[in-house]
């Protein structure tokens, strides 16, 4: 099976069918990165560029390596957000961009949809690194590759995920992944934090994340901005890891074998404790792994149009 | 001037209580005759059998962009792009650069129109300096110099107390205020509707509150004064409710609403289409019905277009950052034909009250009405025709319409005005 598609913009757009496609390249790819020369050739010849308009320490590295270890020439564009506004729109840029030969273009943004603008006016295929508080498709891959790495299997998990999902670019892609593959995703966080409708997705929606809990296989919580406080979304971040944060005595709600992500960087004692992090359940690490794999089977995948209907091993 | 003759139409005329088929003679630009037949050789004859003749349409909120931003709209593009919806009057919102808050803009704009314009262009003036919400225009010069009412469209007047003083101070002149609805702390960040539709494009809304909340404080302000308030573009269904008990009280009250609140919902931001983003934002399939019931039960007085010309440019961006906003001259009709009329919820008469009538009544114009000794002002329909909309072809600079592909019903013949023929045969003679 091939991947049709130009870009991958977001898991709302994808079957199942398409999400096994990445989810089973990735299985290989992890092989090739934790062998001991993380090195094909599968993107000679072929450049990646990264074009961020936020500031990201994890996905941008994560992105990098993954080209490089595919033999691809990676570049990077820094853009700070008020350039945005102020100069060259986002449709030039990447037109500059696709005219100096790039095959694929990964873009994170703060607002929603510049992906999908930036995909409609640029021949290079655009991966969406995360767009305001729409998607970050390449994240929840990973969390659905962990997932089904240590499970098996998405298909009638209960799944909670916890903290701001208002704001969660994370939460979205998931919900969106996880339903497609059959999980039972229950939500939970300060009702503030909890967008209108989201319970249209399919998703049982909780205001406390005790109910969210019991029998979860899978436990994934959020990072919460401690700006939010100020815009009024909840009264202290004392009260917000009282109420909303997770600790051992929480986590023993959810199932023994119940596993713990956490799509990074962790407040820790605020939404996390740092008992629960650093203990067995926890595949935080892992996951930061897993992204890699993911993010070098999207590059393999996408830049692989027009080949032959060949599966690597 | 060649004498006009539009004969075998049928004229529906709800102020002068005609409805039928009637012939019509135009002589010196001014309505000569109305009988059921007339004979007389030497005229341009219009023959309007199978189409409906009505008063020209007045759009009650427009944005002509003249002066300041002339290349999204200007005097003579915005009026071409209303004779080609069938407006013959227009009245024109204060938010260009320099604002029309004071004498000179208003005689600019008037001048321009008079010079430029191809239909009747009324200036609307702003309540308060700059659009600041804070202090007063001259509201007194304004109307003075020509200004029909009082607006800071875009933007709400946030103070209570200062759109006390506006109403108070406005009723002295006898000129209506024309609120925009808009609790600002309640939109925040949001640049479209708060619901579902938000929620999975991750976009930040704007709750329907925000507008129901200064619906209701004008309600208020306009009991407490008794003076009228006006209220712009109502987009939802509780501001309809709020506005129809508003008035059941007597509270003296009048609302308009837009061709895209009764025929949109939010789902056309789907995939962040920014042709889709306005303000107020497209709502749910419920508002809009209620939207609907509300001009047929009258609760709403007029159909305007919020005509809003923008750039290319200023749409191909992300949503975030793309302006607000759709032109509407010259789709408004086939609207509220498609979506109004065919349907059966509002009959030809009442979309004459709403299109011509009020928003005379309300402005205070002397417009809206066929009626002999009076200046001919007419717009002549094919109310059956079938088109599909192309935006290449609107008369206007700008071409930002969410309603590009629509297949519609009811196109605009001629329209006439001061007994002058701009749109002939659906072709824009000048």
């Amino acid at each position: 099976m091939n991947f049709k598609n130009k870009d991958l913009l977001g898991l709302k757009d994808l079957t199942a069918e398409e999400i096994m496609l990445i989810l089973d390249t990735a299985k290989t790819m992890k092989y090739i990165l934790t062998s001991n020369n993380k090195k094909t050739p599968h993107l000679q010849g072929k450049s990646v560029v990264t074009l961020f308009y936020e500031n990201s320490t994890r996905t941008r590295l994560s992105f990098e390596l993954a080209s490089k270890y595919l033999g691809a020439s990676s570049a990077n564009i820094n853009s700070s957000v008020s350039s945005v506004q102020k100069g060259e729109t986002l449709i030039d840029t990447g037109k500059t961009i696709d005219a100096m030969g790039a095959d694929v273009i990964i873009i994170r943004h703060p607002m929603s949809g510049a992906p999908h603008l930036l995909a409609k006016n640029v021949k290079a295929s655009v991966i969406n690194a995360g767009d305001g508080m729409n998607e970050h498709p390449t994240q929840a891959l990973l969390d659905m590759f962990t997932i089904i790495d240590k499970k098996g299997t998405l298909k009638g998990l209960k799944v909670a995920i916890l903290g701001d999902i208002y704001h969660s670019r994370v939460a979205r892609s998931n919900i969106w992944g996880m339903t497609k593959l059959g999980a039972e995703v229950s939500v939970a966080g300060p009702s503030t934090l909890i967008p209108l409708g989201i319970e249209k997705l399919g998703v049982k929606v909780f205001n406390t994340i005790q109910e969210a809990l019991i029998d979860a296989d899978v436990v994934m919580g959020l990072r919460i901005q401690k700006e939010r406080q100020k815009k009024g979304l909840f009264p202290t971040i004392r009260e917000y890891a009282h109420f909303f944060g997770l600790d051992e005595k929480r986590l023993k709600m959810a199932k023994d074998d119940a596993i713990l992500l956490h799509p990074g960087p962790v407040n820790r004692g605020i939404e996390l404790s740092t008992s629960v992090i650093d203990s067995d359940q926890s595949f935080i690490n892992e996951q930061v792994t897993n992204g890699v794999a993911i993010r070098m089977a999207l590059l393999y995948l996408l830049t692989r149009k027009g080949g032959n209907d060949e599966n690597i091993n | 001037m060649m004498k006009i003759l539009i004969k075998n139409g049928h004229l529906i005329d709800v102020k002068a209580g005609l409805k039928g088929i009637y012939d019509i003679l135009i002589e010196e630009g001014k309505i000569k005759e109305i009988s059921e037949k007339i004979d007389e050789t030497n005229v341009d004859l219009i023959d309007a059998k199978g189409k409906y003749v009505f008063p020209g349409f007045v759009d009650a909120h427009c944005h002509l962009r003249d002066p300041g931003y002339e290349y999204k709209e200007d005097i003579e593009s915005g009026t071409k792009s209303a004779a080609a919806g069938g407006f013959t009057s227009i009245a024109c919102m204060p938010n260009t650069n320099p604002v029309a808050d004071n004498q000179s803009v208003i005689s600019y704009i008037r001048n321009k129109a008079k010079r430029d314009g191809v239909v009747n262009v009324y200036p609307i003036g702003a309540i308060t300096k700059g659009l600041n919400g804070e202090e007063l225009a001259e509201i007194g010069e304004l109307k003075f110099a020509g200004a029909v009412a009082v607006s800071d469209d875009g933007k709400p007047v946030k103070s209570s107390s200062l759109m006390k003083k506006a109403l108070l101070y406005a009723s002295m002149f006898d000129i209506t205020v024309i609120s925009h609805c808009e609790d600002l702390d309640l939109v925040d960040e949001g640049v479209m509707n708060e619901g579902y539709q938000s929620t999975i494009l991750g976009l930040k809304g704007v709750p329907s509150a925000a507008e129901e909340i200064m619906v209701a404080r004008e309600i208020i302000l306009s009991e407490y004064t008794n003076v009228p308030v006006h209220i712009a573009h109502v987009s939802t269904e509780l501001s309809v409710d709020l506005i129809r008990y508003a008035k059941r009280r007597g509270v003296k009250v009048t609302a308009e609403t837009c061709p895209h609140y009764f025929s949109l919902t939010e789902d056309a931001c789907e995939g962040f289409n920014t042709l889709a983003k306005v303000n107020p934002p497209l709502r749910t399939r419920k508002d809009v019905e209620a939207v609907i019931q509300g001009l047929a039960d009258g609760t709403i007085d007029i159909i305007a277009t919020d005509h809003a010309p923008h750039h290319v440019d200023e749409k191909n961006v992300e949503f975030n950052i793309a302006a607000n906003g759709f032109v509407g001259f010259e789709t408004a009709f086939s609207l509220a034909n498609t979506y109004l009329i065919k349907p059966g919820h509002l009959t030809y008469e009442q979309l004459i009250e709403k299109m011509c009538v009020n928003p005379s009544k309300i402005l205070g114009l002397n417009k809206g009405t066929i009626e002999v000794g009076m200046p001919a002002d007419i717009t002549i329909v094919d109310p059956d025709e079938e088109y599909t909309v192309n935006v290449n072809e609107f008369k206007s600079k700008s071409k930002n319409s969410p309603f590009d592909g629509f297949k519609l019903t009811g196109s605009v013949y001629y329209t006439i005005v001061d007994g002058k023929i701009i749109v002939r045969e659906k072709v824009l003679l000048v």
